[in-house]
């Protein structure tokens, strides 16, 4: 796509100068040790939960329950960082606007979400009411 | 049909020759109109030898410009549709009293109602925006195209593949009886088992790709590849609320997919996400739908709000008042959409804190609303006003807009909303904002951008004509739904007992009746400009003396838009460009480097249709079939480098000398 998006621009270069020199625009493609370090990483932090799990360590489902929820939130990180080469200073600070931006919209939909299904289940469940 | 009732199923899944409503005479009527109306345009497009044009120039384009007017046509073609669908529930509402039945059978009108949403929304409101704002952005900012102009053609496909399934559903097998947003657990397998829901799901979905994809394209058009100077600070207005509509689009699209594939798992697999049973609940639906819906409203107001921008201070002759504060509305009006969707449903049952959290907020969100409309009308202040068409509207606009967003206001209070809920008066306060703010805006937008798209201005006459017909033709539509729904009245009723309220209903249709005069006088004003091009012509590119940059390049623009990036010092950039004495370079021109056509875009499409069209009807063979199809497609597509191309330095030269024999002449 990279060609066809700089088509756009006026420049005059040779489209295939364009595909080689991809890396221009300031934004990092990341490494081979990125790549692997991610990839460790991401394996661990799901082996872990999985093993949590399987051996039934800490002997509490909601406590396991969070604590994989924990993990995946680290994982999340992990990916943004080593897989989409996030940092604060990638295009310009687009990437953290956006990410914020996300971050705030994902905030807003879970809690209200759970606010707004809890409230009603405790105003609306019958078993919850006492009735007579 | 097949001795072998396995086999039939194996070839052809639920879909049986009775899927085609050969016994309901009203399709059967609209069937004989589809088809002679088909078949006439066929027959015009094969005589006057339009089929090479067509698919070299438009079908394949990934010209953003091209793409942005297809998207309008395909609205314009399916308003048709969605307003007939008015017409008759108008029809059907103003009749059915007391032993009179009217025309439409129970099932057959809630069919009616739940396309009339869906067309409207989706495959009206949704191109008309998307198609201006592909159309404008580029020439407002100073690009040659959008950032990944291939991606362009694909998203318009993937939405023209979605309203044909919604079109088809009319042929074959029926629609969605369930409303606009297909609540469970009315939209779940027990109560709707028919192929009715997975039509509107599979539409949806498909559409949806187009939107989101659109939604990616723009920003990064925007963020990326805006013209040298023009800092955030300096955009267009109208490229502003662009930006605005995209980030709600790719913030809030994936929620609507999510969910419609929730319930599609609920429909396909036996899943109890929005069942009563297993722990599911109906009521996570209606509050993941409207996390997406709330936003979606948004979507489309705020590039109408964008058009008026622009329109008020090119026909006030004056800067836009308070420039800043316009973006800084539009700003906060895209994060405070997402924290009012629970006022869809203050009646599900949540108690006092949680309604008035949303209620509040909902008020909130209305001051930056206003402080728009202080602006503009700050704008039009000691102006030297032109009442031209396009200002027309948005005067129109202002005082529509302003009374829907008040009886807004008045349903964002929990305890009125406990009254009005569900009733008629909601029906007419969305009608009121949709029709007076969206609909309004694009009908503007269209007529001020026309002359750009085309070389033309549109007839003033039947344009005027167009706008007092669709004013007092709403007004006279659905100030009686106000009333009715103060009454207690409510939606989707297709039979009523009390004949005091029959007069209501027949004011209704009759501002229906007006509204349709409206379109009709549309449809003149484009053939009555066609005829008359001549002495409509925009020989300058500046047809309304403009303020912004896409009036700085020939009407229509030449394939690339600008021969010479231009450098923006200001936000009115062709306006400081005319006060500083700019001259149009007249050489130097270089070889341009552009992206080619391809077919990708609308293969994919056909094969989406099929897809799509084989889950509805469990037809799973052709199903994997055409999934795969679509797989090796798309991945064999990103092997084509053969991509772009040069428009040659002498071919600019003599579009660019033939502009300034145009101007010449004129002078």
């Amino acid at each position: 796509m990279s060609a066809a998006s700089n088509a756009g621009h006026a420049s005059g270069h040779d489209a295939h100068a364009h595909d080689a020199a991809h890396g221009d625009h300031g934004e990092s493609h990341g490494s081979f040790k990125g790549y692997i370090t991610g990839f460790v990483l991401s394996v661990i932090l799901t082996a872990i939960p999985f093993a949590l799990v399987m051996g039934d360590v800490l002997g509490n489902d909601r406590l396991t329950g969070l604590v994989i929820m924990g993990f995946a939130v680290v994982q999340i990180v992990v990916h943004m960082i080593y897989f989409l080469h996030m940092n604060t200073k990638s295009e310009g600070g687009w990437t953290i606007l956006a990410l914020i931006f996300t971050l705030t919209l994902v905030i807003i939909t879970l809690t209200g979400s759970l606010w707004v299904m809890y409230h009603l289940n405790t105003n609306m469940m019958p078993m919850h009411m006492h009735t007579r | 049909m097949f001795s072998n009732p396995d086999l039939q199923k194996l070839l052809f899944g639920r879909l049986t020759l009775d899927a085609v409503p050969l016994h309901e005479p009203i399709l059967l009527v609209t069937f004989a109109m589809v088809g002679l109306g088909g078949i006439a345009v066929l027959g015009a497009l094969t005589y006057f030898r339009l089929w090479g044009t067509l698919w070299r120039d438009w079908f394949t384009s990934v010209d953003h410009k091209k793409i942005g007017i297809m998207y309008i046509v395909l609205a314009l073609v399916m308003l048709l549709r969605g307003f007939a669908d008015a017409l008759m529930m108008r029809a059907q509402q103003a009749m059915a009293f007391g032993d009179v039945e009217g025309y439409l059978p129970p099932h057959h009108y809630d069919q009616i109602f739940t396309a009339h949403g869906v067309i409207m929304i989706f495959f009206v409101a949704m191109p008309l925006v998307t198609g201006l704002m592909n159309f404008v952005v580029p020439l407002q900012i100073g690009a040659r195209d959008v950032a990944f102009p291939f991606l362009n053609n694909f998203s318009f496909w993937m939405t023209v593949s979605g309203a044909v399934t919604v079109m088809a559903s009319l042929f074959v097998g029926e629609f969605a009886r369930t409303g606009w947003l297909a609540y469970p657990p009315l939209s779940g397998p027990a109560m709707s088992p028919g192929v009715g829901v997975d039509y509107y799901i599979w539409a949806l979905q498909i559409a949806g790709i187009g939107t989101l994809l659109s939604g990616i394209n723009l920003i990064a058009t925007i963020v990326k590849m805006r013209a040298p100077g023009m800092s955030m600070m300096k955009m267009p207005v109208f490229t502003w609320t662009a930006l605005c509509t995209n980030i709600l689009i790719v913030a809030a699209f994936p929620i609507l997919t999510a969910v419609l594939a929730l319930l599609s798992l609920d429909r396909y697999v036996g899943t109890h996400f929005f069942s009563n049973d297993l722990g599911g609940n109906p009521m996570m639906y209606v509050n993941l739908i409207w996390i997406w819906g709330h936003p979606e409203v948004y979507i489309l107001i705020l590039p109408a709000f964008g058009v008026f921008s622009e329109i008020v201070s090119t026909f006030s002759s004056k800067r836009l008042f308070g420039y800043a504060s316009m973006v800084y509305a539009t700003v906060v009006i895209t994060i405070l959409s997402y924290l009012v969707w629970l006022h869809h449903f203050f009646t599900m049952g949540s108690g006092a804190s949680v309604n008035s959290f949303f209620g509040i907020t909902t008020m909130i969100i209305s001051i930056p609303t206003g402080a728009k409309i202080f602006n503009w009308l700050f704008t039009m202040y000691k102006g030297r006003i032109r009442f031209e068409v396009p200002m027309l509207w948005t005067v129109g606009f202002m005082v529509t807009f302003t009374i829907g967003g008040m009886t807004g206001v008045l349903l964002a209070v929990p305890p009125a909303d406990f009254v009005l809920h569900n009733s008629l008066f909601l029906i007419a306060h969305f009608h009121n904002v949709i029709i007076g703010g969206v609909l309004f805006g694009m009908l503007a937008g269209i007529t001020y951008w026309f002359p750009k798209a085309f070389g033309f201005k549109l007839d003033e006459f039947w344009g005027k004509v167009s706008f007092w017909f669709w004013l007092t033709g709403f007004w006279f539509a659905f100030a009686p739904l106000y009333v009715l729904g103060l009454m207690g009245v409510t939606r989707r009723v297709q039979h009523f007992d009390d004949p005091s309220l029959q007069i209501w209903f027949v004011i209704a249709a009759f501002g229906a009746l007006l509204i349709l005069c409206g379109i009709a006088s549309f449809a003149m004003t484009l053939v009555v400009s066609f005829i008359r091009r001549d002495q409509l012509r925009d020989t300058t590119g500046d047809p309304w003396g403009g303020r912004t940059l896409e009036w700085a390049t020939s009407s229509p623009p030449p394939d690339y838009n600008f021969a010479f990036t231009p450098v923006i010092h200001d936000h009115d950039a062709w306006w400081d460009m005319k006060k500083r004495g700019y001259s149009r370079p007249l050489h130097g021109f270089k070889a341009i480097h552009m992206p080619k056509n391809t077919a990708t875009g609308l293969i994919l499409g056909v094969l989406s249709i099929i897809f799509s069209f084989a889950m509805i009807w469990y037809i799973w063979w052709l199903a994997a079939f055409s999934f795969l199809v679509i797989a090796v497609v798309s991945i064999g597509h990103t092997f084509n480098y053969n991509r772009d191309f040069y428009i040659p330095a002498d071919e600019v030269i003599r579009t660019e000398g033939q502009r300034t024999a145009l101007m010449a002449e004129r002078v």
